[in-house]
Formats: C-alpha cells, structure tokens, sequence
C-alpha cells in the first residue's frame, strides 16, 4: 500500500512540543485562519481511540484527518484532537462485488491508488485525494457527483462514541446514529472503520465535454438541459465578469471513459493510477498575492484558455476531478492570513440568489479566485448533512479583502431567505443563530448526539463557535 | 471562538470605565453580539455603559469587581471570571493612571500608586489571565499601552515608565506565546481625548476613543502585533526614541 502522501500535505501550522505519543500543536483548517492548540494523539489501534476518547478532559475530544475542511471542524482549543491518518489500512476488499472495509484515516489518495487498476473506484470524490474516509463521512462530501453523497454508499461504520462505547452503526441497524454521523462534523463519533460501496470502472480516465457558457443564466440552462447525459458536471465561473457578461462560465461535464472508446494501445494502460504532484509551494508566502488585479486575469485567462466547445476529451481523472492535487500546499498562495471558502446551496427556483451573489461580489470588488457552481439531484441523508436538491456555489476569498465580514454576512441573510444553507465544512464565520434555519432538522440531531455523548466528550472549535451541540458556552 | 475574519464571541476588559476599552466593545458588539464582562473596582458606576452596549448589540453584558492594586485577589478573580463565563476571546488591559507628575516628583506614595496600577497591577494580572488563555488554547490578549512608554520625557516620566515596563513585559510576552494559540497585542496611541486628559493640552495628531478602538478591531482582525494610533506615531516616535538626549531634553514635550 501507497504511503499516505496526504500527510505531507497537512493544513497545519507546525510550533510545538512533543512529549511520550502526543504533541502540543497549532491547528488550523485548509483555509488557515484562526489557529488554536491542542494535544495530538495519532492513534494506532482501536483500543487508542477508545481510551482518549474515554479520558477526555473537560475540554473533550475531536477526530481528524488530512486538515482538508477549510474552517475549525477539526480542532479542538485546549483539548484533545486525535489525528486518525495513523490508522490507513485497507481491512477487506471484495473485488466482485465492489465492497471495501478500511480503517477510517485512510486517504481517497491511497483508496484510489489501489481500487482503481482493480477496475473500482470510490462512489464519490471531492475536489481533492487528499481527504479521509472519515472525514468524508463527517462532511458527507458530494464533489462532482450530483445524485449521492458519501455516506450513501456507506453500508457501516464502527463508531467510538463516550456513551455506547464502540458501535455498529448503518443505514439499517442504529440508523439514527449513522444518519447523525453523516455530516455530523466529528460530534457524534469518533469513525474508526467504514465499509463502502463502490463503483464499476473501466479506466482510470474520464470522457468530458467542454463548453462556455456567455453567462450565468446559460450556464445554468445548459446545465438543467443536459446534465442528465453525464455522471459528473462542474460550471467555473468568472466573477470578475459584469454586466451583460455576469456569471460568463466554462462548463466540464464528463463520464468514466468506457474502454472500447479506447484505441487498442491506449487500452493496455487503461486502469493506471498513479498522479505525481508536480509542484509544491513554500508553507509561507507574502500576503496579497491574490488582488483583484491577479484574479482578474487569471479568471481572464481561465475563460480564454478554455475552448468554445470541445467533445469526447479524454482526461485524466486528475485533469478532471482534482487539478488542484499536483500543487502540494496550494493554499499558501492566499498568504499568511489564510482565505475563506463560502459555499451555499439553494432550493431549484432560487437561481435568482446565484446571480445575486455575482452581482454582490462585483459591486464590492471582491473577486473569488475561483468559483464553482454544481447541482444536486438528491438530499443528504443527515440531519446536519449540506447537499438538498438545488445549485451549490462555492467561492474562495483571501482574509483581508476590505468589508469581506459584512458582504457574507448579507449573503447569508440571502441564502436562509432563499431556504438554502451554508456548508459547515467549508465555514468558518457565520453567525451562530442563523443555524436552525439553515439546517432544520438542528434539533433531532442534538438529540442523537447528546443520547451518544451526553457529558459532551466531543468537541472542536466549530461546536464552540456555532453552538452545534446546544449548550457548549 | 474569534472566527476566520477576526470576530470576537465574548471579551473581558479590565479597567471597564477606560473610554476606548468600551468605545471598542461597541465597536466588537455592533457587527456581531458578543458577551462583555467588564471588570472595574466599582462596578455599579458600569450601569449605564453596560445598559449601552446591549443596546448596540451586546448578547449580554456583566459588571464585576476588580481592583488592579489588589494584587493578592488577582488570582481568584481570574479564577472566578473563567468558571462563571467560560472561554475568553479577548482580553483588553485597559486599566491605568495617568497621575500627576509634579506631585509623584515630590511623594513617593504617589509615583507609586502611578506604578503599581499600571505596571505591577498589570504583570499581577497578567499572569493568571495567560494560565487561562494558555490552557483554553486560543485568544487575544490585548494591552492598552502608549507612545509614551516609547521614551521617558521629563514632564511625564512617571507615567511614562510604568507603562514602558507594562509595554517590555507584554512584548516579551507574545514572543513567549507564539505557537500557543494566544495573540498578544499592544496598542499605543498619541494623545486620546478622554476624562483622563481632559483639560490638557492636546499633542499633535491627537484622536478620539472612537478612532483607537476602530485600530484595534482592525488589528484583531489582521492579528497585529502591535498597533499605533494614529499610524503615522510609529515613525514619530522613531524619531524620537533615535534622537540624542542633549536634544531630547531640550524639547517641549
């Protein structure tokens, strides 16, 4: 097995002290803003995770994985943190039927490295490899993927949690359980094993078609029209552009490449898996290097590079799905004060809100470097779960950017209007009585958890912040 | 938990009657409703300005006792602010003396009432208050300090010195903290227009209340070190602090 690369990878600012298996360290989330401290333990084997999880002090315990949520989901000030990458085994593998057991810090990284040439691959990849399974499963991540999300192909978990000990928990046996665990940001568990259900593929390749879209309006229209002839579909949009431009986009959408699309020569390396990172950024950068001058013409050049309309492109599934992955660090470009990633979905019929955000971002001049809109045609199943049927924007904004605070704020009141809501692994900063409207179903949620953990073992940061627990203040 | 853009959920100031330290919480309270504990030996004279900051958006207000002199309650009053309130985003050292130079020259007992407010009542507090941010893992610890801490002059020295200690103390203090989670951050403003200097004479580039908070709020949210107000006084006083004393001493200042 791959060592996890992902480790190296790490959104961590590294300061400090190491004493018998734990350390002392300054955490902070992908967007690298608001470090805390807490003690690091790595865990080997189950029994690990069981006893920190039983000795949590009063400032508790949360899981972690690659540090691949943006904000504070997986930090814990004062506390605990258990750093679940140390447990990355793959436990069983079923080749006929598709079916994988592994240890809950393993990376989509190695996941893909080793299901793929096997002709299998993970039901549901976000933008990046470097994440774990469990925090796929704390996040119920969706990627490009528009009809499930990540604990949908999850069959069973093995959850430690301080109440019920190590449990069992599925779809189909302590459902309310699995259910509060799938998006449920760490606070019910901690995820130590996870059998999933994976897909059929034929090579390690996609087949996409390319097009722009001349603004946000066709964007959209295209995707409703046609989306339904692909597995995957992503609109980048330029938000520097106005006026009749507003919301101009290039639109990927694509399939896994079927091998008889494949020449007889292309077929014999079919199913190889094995990405290189290409480059990697130095952990500190000067700030301002992402300017509205920058972003524009980057988003210039974004547009321009990408062809009118192009068909059956056969890429990699690194080209396709995770671009990003070949720059290690990547996220140091935003410079020492870090960025925010502000993702929202709202309900089909409020499309109007998208174009209202382009609209808003560009009378404040605040340019995203990126922006990227999808579709869901399904709902989470967890109560705290992001995806309900509608259109996802996801932005990227440096920390520092003048009225940021105030241009999100009023985004929000846009979205909670509009009966969408923000994606608690990308936040960072909204204001914490805005969550019940946003995730309605917050109370039957604090209910599970606090039947799993009613001394309130499991904490990080974002439970301080938004209050997700009820009561933690 | 301060957020990614720098928002504070709940602050304790010491010295709550400093002018810029409530100037600051509205300023903190009306973006978003924090918790305010304000900590002052008489508490009961906070009514009106605790009465205030809810009005502007405070989610709640709390006046305690805290006497900056009494250095032997300083450890149980951290102690007691932590359990009833919980975690502390921010802690602004606001408390201070200005004195009267004249009279300290001539009185020991008054230069060190100069002293010991604003230097040992400050490293007093300071001590069991960074036990606390230490062991919660995260917060801003934020001392109202001066320009004038930057070089002695002869017509405040008194002054001027005990905030120099409290200044070198907080220095070397947020070196210390790197890597804990706790932001250290000094704030040293010209001339603010405050009952404390009422009837003065204003210096050059002096401000208002209003002016210094809005520098702090900014430096929170930047994770300034340390913080000038107005900007410009950082280069003043570079000129100053560099200047050869038997020109220094000539200056009417």
């Amino acid at each position: 097995m791959p060592k996890n690369e992902g480790t190296k990878n790490e959104g961590t600012k590294n300061e400090g002290t190491r004493n018998e298996g734990t350390e002392s360290e300054l955490l902070s989330g992908w967007g690298r803003t608001a470090p805390t401290r807490a003690t690091v333990t790595e865990p080997e084997r189950l029994d690990d995770v069981v006893r920190v999880v039983t000795d949590a002090g009063p400032r508790g315990v949360i899981a972690r994985g690659l540090g691949r949520s943006y904000g504070d989901a997986a930090q814990n000030a004062g506390g605990a943190v258990l750093r679940l990458t140390s447990m990355d085994r793959v436990l069983h593998l079923d080749v006929e039927k598709g079916v994988c057991t592994v240890e809950a810090g393993v990376s989509l990284d190695t996941l893909m490295r080793a299901l793929i040439p096997l002709g299998w691959f993970p039901t549901v990849v976000p933008g990046t490899r470097y994440v774990t399974v469990g925090g796929g499963i704390a996040s119920d991540i969706h990627g490009k993927f528009r009809l499930g999300s990540f604990c949908d192909y999850v069959d069973r978990m093995q959850l430690v949690t301080p109440a019920r000990g190590v449990m069992t928990v599925g779809p189909d046996q302590e459902a309310d359980a699995f259910w509060a665990t799938a998006g449920g940001m760490g606070l019910t568990g901690v995820v130590t094993e996870a059998t999933m259900r994976l897909s059929p593929v034929e090579t390690a390749l996609v087949t996409a078609d390319t097009e722009r879209a001349r603004d946000v309006d066709d964007c959209m229209a295209r995707m409703l029209d046609s989306d339904d002839r692909y597995r995957y579909s992503v609109a980048w949009i330029d938000c520097t552009a106005t006026g009749a431009a507003l919301g101009r986009s290039v639109l990927t959408r694509g399939n896994h490449t079927r091998l008889d699309e494949l020449g007889a020569k292309q077929k014999l390396r079919a199913r190889e898996f094995a990405p290189r990172a290409l480059a990697a950024l130095p952990p500190s950068l000067p700030p301002g290097l992402i300017n509205p001058l920058s972003v524009r013409a980057f988003n210039e050049m974004w547009f321009r590079k990408a062809p009118r309309e192009k068909r059956d492109e056969i890429q990699t599934l690194t080209q396709f799905f995770h671009p990003l992955d070949g720059v290690l660090g990547w996220n140091s470009i935003y410079g020492p004060r870090g960025f925010v990633q502000y993702q929202y979905v709202v309900p089909y019929g409020a499309e109007a809100v998208v174009r209202e955000t382009l609209e808003r971002l560009s009378a404040a001049r605040c340019a995203s470097f990126l922006a990227v809109l999808k579709r869901f045609e399904h709902a989470s199943g967890g109560p705290l779960g992001f995806p309900i049927h509608g259109w996802t924007l996801a932005l990227d904004v440096p920390v520092g950017s003048s009225g940021l605070d105030g241009l999100l704020d009023g985004l929000d009141d846009v979205v909670v209007e509009a009966g969408g809501r923000v994606y608690l692994t990308k936040d960072s900063r909204l204001r914490p009585e805005l969550l019940r409207a946003m995730y309605p179903e917050l109370d039957r949620w604090r209910e599970t958890r606090a039947a799993l953990d009613p001394n309130h073992a499991l904490r990080s940061d974002m439970d301080r912040r938004l209050d997700l627990s009820g009561g933690t203040q | 938990m301060k957020d990614a853009l720098g928002a504070v959920q709940s602050v304790l100031v010491l010295g709550g009657t400093s002018e810029i330290a409530l100037a600051t919480c509205h300023e903190i309270v009306k973006q978003r409703g924090a918790r305010v504990v304000l900590a002052a030996r008489k508490p009961e004279v906070l009514d009106a300005a605790a009465a205030d900051l809810r009005a502007a958006g405070a989610s709640a207000v709390d006046a305690v006792a805290f006497d900056a002199t009494d250095f032997a309650s300083h450890e149980q009053f951290v102690a007691s602010v932590w359990d009833r309130f919980g975690d502390i985003d921010l802690v602004l050292v606001a408390f201070g003396v200005l004195g009267d130079q004249a009279v300290s020259e001539a009185d020991a007992a008054a230069a060190l009432e100069v002293v010991q407010t604003n230097f040992t009542g400050v490293v007093s507090v300071t001590v069991p208050v960074v036990a606390r941010l230490k062991a919660q893992g995260h917060g801003s610890l934020v001392l109202l300090s001066t320009v004038a801490a930057e070089r002695a002059r002869k017509s405040n020295y008194v002054y001027g010195s005990s905030k120099a200690g409290a200044d070198a103390f907080y220095q070397g203090l947020g070196d210390s903290l790197v890597g804990t989670g706790v932001h250290v951050m000094i704030v040293r403003p010209g001339f603010v227009h405050t009952k404390m200097t009422a009837g003065m004479e204003a210096a050059p580039m002096s401000v208002t209340p209003d002016v210094v908070a809005d520098a702090i709020v900014k430096g929170l949210k930047s994770g300034s070190e340390i913080v000038w107000v107005p900007m410009q006084l950082r280069a003043v006083m570079s000129g100053l602090r560099h200047m050869p004393r038997m020109v220094f001493r000539r200056l009417k200042i």
